[in-house]
């Protein structure tokens, strides 16, 4: 585990990937001014997640989608008590280091944004604020992990409201977990090889049976039976984007959401909580989609 | 020894799934704590880390809130760690208007004490009656402000107390679940077991 001190360390994994402990069971919303945020911890949000755009509004516009603007990230600091996120174009690590030197509490190298490098992440190990990354599969959420993420989100397809990619991801890591708690020593090796993933956190997973860091999911959440969904299949927690802000009455849905993050496993609470939130997103099919953000990163 | 003892874990959103597994390796039983029926038959509660004002939403949702309070005013053993320490509270600065303060423990506690994440640190500390050290990780932690003449402080960084104890109930600012070591968890269990025993008498 840690290396044993008498002086204060700050910056290490295990601290880093204490702040996603913390996170768990919880949901973290995207929000774009500070009266969102507002809104969002009034609701119960564990963290909010502070950008320009919300993915629905990036995929409308087009063109590049890059950090926001640090005025726009600290007046949403300054206006909530709960974790703030910020989001950096993959490979970007200068935006990492604007969003450290901001003090944001967890940076998102996220594929909602434009890519910036097209062969390299960030190197995660470098910096003091912890990093989460999306993965599609299970090869992927290794090799974040093994440049230094603290937690892993499903991809799923931001902007869509549509759930079925998010499902489709953690099934697949949590699916392909399950077959590796039951390989023989020797399968690891083809695992390892299989999913270009590092040995030593094959044969980690095969001994846990988890995944090393936490993993939440994300990607066209947008009702309070998509998180519970979400939590069943055996996610950790909930990031919700475009879905509670591009809804009729985004107080009540995220407050239902919250609800339904924690008491996922009870159906007379999701029914009780799910009732007269108003139209939700309107969402969009995987056919009608001209740009799968969720084939951003390598 | 602990066969009979059954400790609850509130379960509403956090870092509780690592308290379960501790109490699982000191061979308690426990019980994920949601609402007000999971409070009946455990001999004590544990409010994990997590996030506070979250929390607070969630125990008025469901009006366990209101059942908790009761039975921490009637004298149920509770231990809280980092944000369970802020519920644990009689006050809260830098919290929200509306937070609720479960007033287990006469202190004052600072919610996000020490900063930010870029703040949050990990460290030994000495805890008194360990002959070895005890390696804490202090996430977004609280800090101690003011506390009450009867409150035993057990630990201290800095100068603040960091593992207080009072009556039936303990409190870290600190994750003692986040390490494998359960030496923390078994100061809360003998609390328990010493107020069954006195009960029974």
């Amino acid at each position: 585990m840690s290396s044993s001190s008498n002086t204060a360390q700050v910056g290490s994994f295990p601290v880093k990937r204490g702040l996603a402990e913390m996170l768990k069971g919880g949901v973290i919303m995207d929000v774009v001014t500070p009266e969102q945020a507002k809104i969002a911890e009034d609701a119960g949000a564990c963290a909010v997640m502070a950008l320009e755009r919300v993915p629905a509004d990036i995929r409308r516009d087009g063109g590049v989608a890059r950090m926001s603007d640090p005025d726009m990230i600290e007046g949403i600091k300054a206006a909530v008590t709960i974790p703030v996120m910020a989001k950096a174009r993959i490979g970007h690590f200068v935006e990492a280091q604007i969003l450290q030197a901001l003090g944001v509490d967890f940076i998102d190298e996220s594929e909602v944004l434009t890519p910036a490098d097209e062969a390299h992440h960030i190197d995660k190990y470098k910096f003091t604020t912890p990093f989460v990354c999306g993965a599609t599969n299970l090869g992927e959420a290794l090799r974040r992990i093994s440049e230094g993420a603290a937690l892993i989100r499903s991809k799923g397809e931001a902007g869509t409201g549509n759930v079925v990619e998010a499902v489709r991801h953690l099934r697949s890591i949590l699916g392909d977990i399950k077959k590796i708690g039951s390989a023989d020593s020797a399968e690891l090796f083809e695992w390892a090889k299989r999913l270009q993933a590092p040995l030593s956190l094959v044969q980690e997973i095969a001994e846990t049976g988890k995944l090393p860091v936490p993993l939440f999911c994300a990607g066209g959440l947008a009702t309070p039976a998509d998180a519970a969904l979400a939590m069943q299949l055996g996610a950790e927690s909930v990031f919700v984007g475009s879905g509670i802000f591009k809804s009729d009455n985004p107080a009540a849905r995220a407050k239902a959401i919250v609800e339904a993050t924690t008491h996922y496993m009870d159906a007379k609470i999701l029914a009780k909580v799910s009732a007269g939130l108003g139209a939700p997103m309107t969402g969009i099919g995987m056919d009608e989609i001209n740009q799968r953000y969720a084939e951003r990163g390598w | 020894m602990n066969a009979q003892t059954t400790i609850g874990v509130l379960a509403l959103q956090g870092a509780f799934d690592a308290h379960v597994q501790h109490l699982n390796a000191l061979g308690v039983d426990v019980r994920l704590v949601k609402t007000d029926a999971d409070l009946d038959e455990i001999d004590g509660l544990i409010i994990p880390g997590g996030e506070s004002t979250t929390m607070s939403n969630l125990l008025v949702a469901s009006g366990l809130g209101k059942t908790l309070s009761k039975k921490i005013d009637d004298g149920f053993p509770v231990f809280g760690t980092c944000a369970g320490m802020i519920m644990m509270a009689n006050s809260i600065i830098d919290g929200r208007p509306d937070q609720i303060v479960l007033n287990a423990m006469d202190i004052q506690v600072r919610r996000n004490g020490y900063g930010r994440q870029n703040d949050s640190f990990e460290q030994d500390i000495n805890i008194e009656s360990f002959d070895v050290p005890f390696h804490a990780l202090f996430i977004r932690a609280p800090i101690i402000e003011k506390m009450a003449n009867d409150v035993e402080v057990l630990s201290t960084v800095n100068g603040h107390p960091v593992l207080v104890r009072q009556g039936k109930a303990l409190a870290s600012s600190f994750h003692p679940e986040l390490v494998s070591d359960l030496r923390v968890h078994e100061i809360f269990l003998s609390m328990i077991h010493d107020s069954l025993t006195t009960s029974k008498r």
